[in-house]
């Protein structure tokens, strides 16, 4: 084609608007038709880290864990029944570390103050300090810690690596991970508030 | 001369460490060689089909809207291999988190297609691509093999550090946090241009 046609304004308002036509057609398409897997791959996830977290790592969802709310605010909570009958109440946890949004999952026993098992993730952490607190090096140690102290609702500190010995109401945070630490604690405790009233007065 | 067009840009005109473009992602998922091989992966596949396609446009492509098809055609493409990962590698696509997305950004592909897709037939556009997207991948795993091994002491995942040499465990070795910080990513490409600069210049020296 030669230059000039090529130049004009016509043209040139013509050929934009059928490429973005065309190209939007195309990936609505292909957005169309990945979609279900997307979502299937997202609820399996979900549900992965749930069953992590009452250490159930690749067992079938639907056969331990039951989805419900809470309280009149319908706060989201997952009881998880074991093999021997005893149940294990999961609260989803949200908050913010330090580059962006953390979360997790915290399965309490029916004393509603140990916790049984917790897994978090995060999106942007810094990989090898703060982004260490999605592996179980960091989460394991949360087992057994109690949410209180005696009637007070302390939640669980993240103290500095080796400076929580075994104080039953914290654990090691990661070293050079200071503020996604801190993050991780004040998530816990901001989380669980709202569940505290309801929690008490469950059965 | 399509056999030249595919192995100048892996080592002698490779564009990380000679053109010094797409540095910035570079650095930023070459924590791990694992997400930093699907992402070469995936840069290889945007450059080659965005320069196939755009070379073929180039004679319909009105100039002072150039820079504008190029982006859409180049949006399109990461957004189709950030879809697709989506739905097929879920993993490694959360790990890459908005990096897939921010391939649009890597100064490679628009570097290339300004420079030879819109003056080259399809065919050497499209080789021209790949390959330049696999010397950007060469860089990527060098680098991430190193910050991986002595930031994490592990390769893909699976530790090569024996365990007992730890301090923790009573040895006299310990993980080196800087190799996992940005920084370090910079100082490693540096290291590794200037290899590649002094490799080059010796040759040229010789002639």
């Amino acid at each position: 084609m030669d230059n000039g046609k090529r130049n004009g304004n016509l043209y040139t308002f013509l050929y934009a608007a059928i490429m973005v036509i065309v190209v939007a057609a195309l990936l609505a398409v292909v957005s169309q038709i990945l979609r279900p897997r997307q979502v299937a791959n997202k609820t399996q996830e979900t549900q992965r880290t749930i069953l992590r977290s009452v250490h159930l790592e690749g067992a079938a969802y639907r056969k331990y864990i039951r989805d419900t709310v809470a309280g009149p605010q319908h706060l989201p909570l997952f009881i998880c029944t074991l093999e021997d009958g005893t149940r294990k109440y999961i609260i989803p946890l949200e908050g913010k570390g330090l580059w962006g949004s953390i979360r997790g999952y915290l399965a309490l026993n029916d004393d509603f103050s140990t916790v049984y098992g917790a897994v978090f993730d995060h999106d942007a952490e810094t990989p090898g300090l703060g982004a260490e607190i999605s592996r179980t090096s960091f989460s394991d140690p949360f087992r057994g810690k109690s949410l209180y102290r005696g009637e007070q609702f302390v939640s669980i500190s993240v103290l500095k690596p080796g400076k929580a010995g075994d104080n039953p109401n914290a654990v090691d945070g990661i070293s050079g991970g200071t503020l996604t630490s801190r993050g991780v604690e004040n998530m816990i405790r901001e989380s669980l508030e709202p569940y505290l009233p309801f929690l008490k007065h469950y059965e | 001369m399509n056999k030249r067009i595919f192995l100048d840009p892996l080592f002698k005109n490779n564009p990380v460490s000679i053109l010094a473009l797409g540095i910035c992602s570079a650095l930023a998922v070459t924590v791990r060689l694992q997400p930093a091989l699907v992402m070469a992966l995936s840069v290889t596949l945007v450059t080659g089909f965005s320069e196939l396609i755009l070379s073929m446009l180039r004679k319909t492509v009105p100039n002072r809207i150039r820079i504008i098809v190029q982006l859409v055609v180049v949006a399109a493409l990461v957004i189709l291999v950030d879809q697709i990962l989506k739905a097929f590698a879920w993993q490694t696509s959360r790990q890459l988190s908005v990096f897939v997305g921010l391939i649009i950004t890597n100064c490679i592909i628009m570097g290339r297609i300004e420079a030879f897709a819109l003056s080259n037939k399809p065919f050497p556009s499209f080789v021209d691509g790949i390959a330049n997207g696999l010397g950007y991948g060469i860089i990527l795993v060098a680098v991430s093999f190193f910050r991986e091994l002595f930031g994490s002491g592990t390769l893909m995942g699976y530790p090569v550090i024996p365990e007992q040499w730890y301090v923790a465990n009573g040895g006299f070795y310990e993980n080196n946090g800087l190799f996992i910080l940005p920084p370090m990513a910079l100082i490693v490409v540096g290291l590794i241009v200037w290899v590649f600069n002094a490799k080059n210049e010796k040759k040229a020296w010789k002639k």
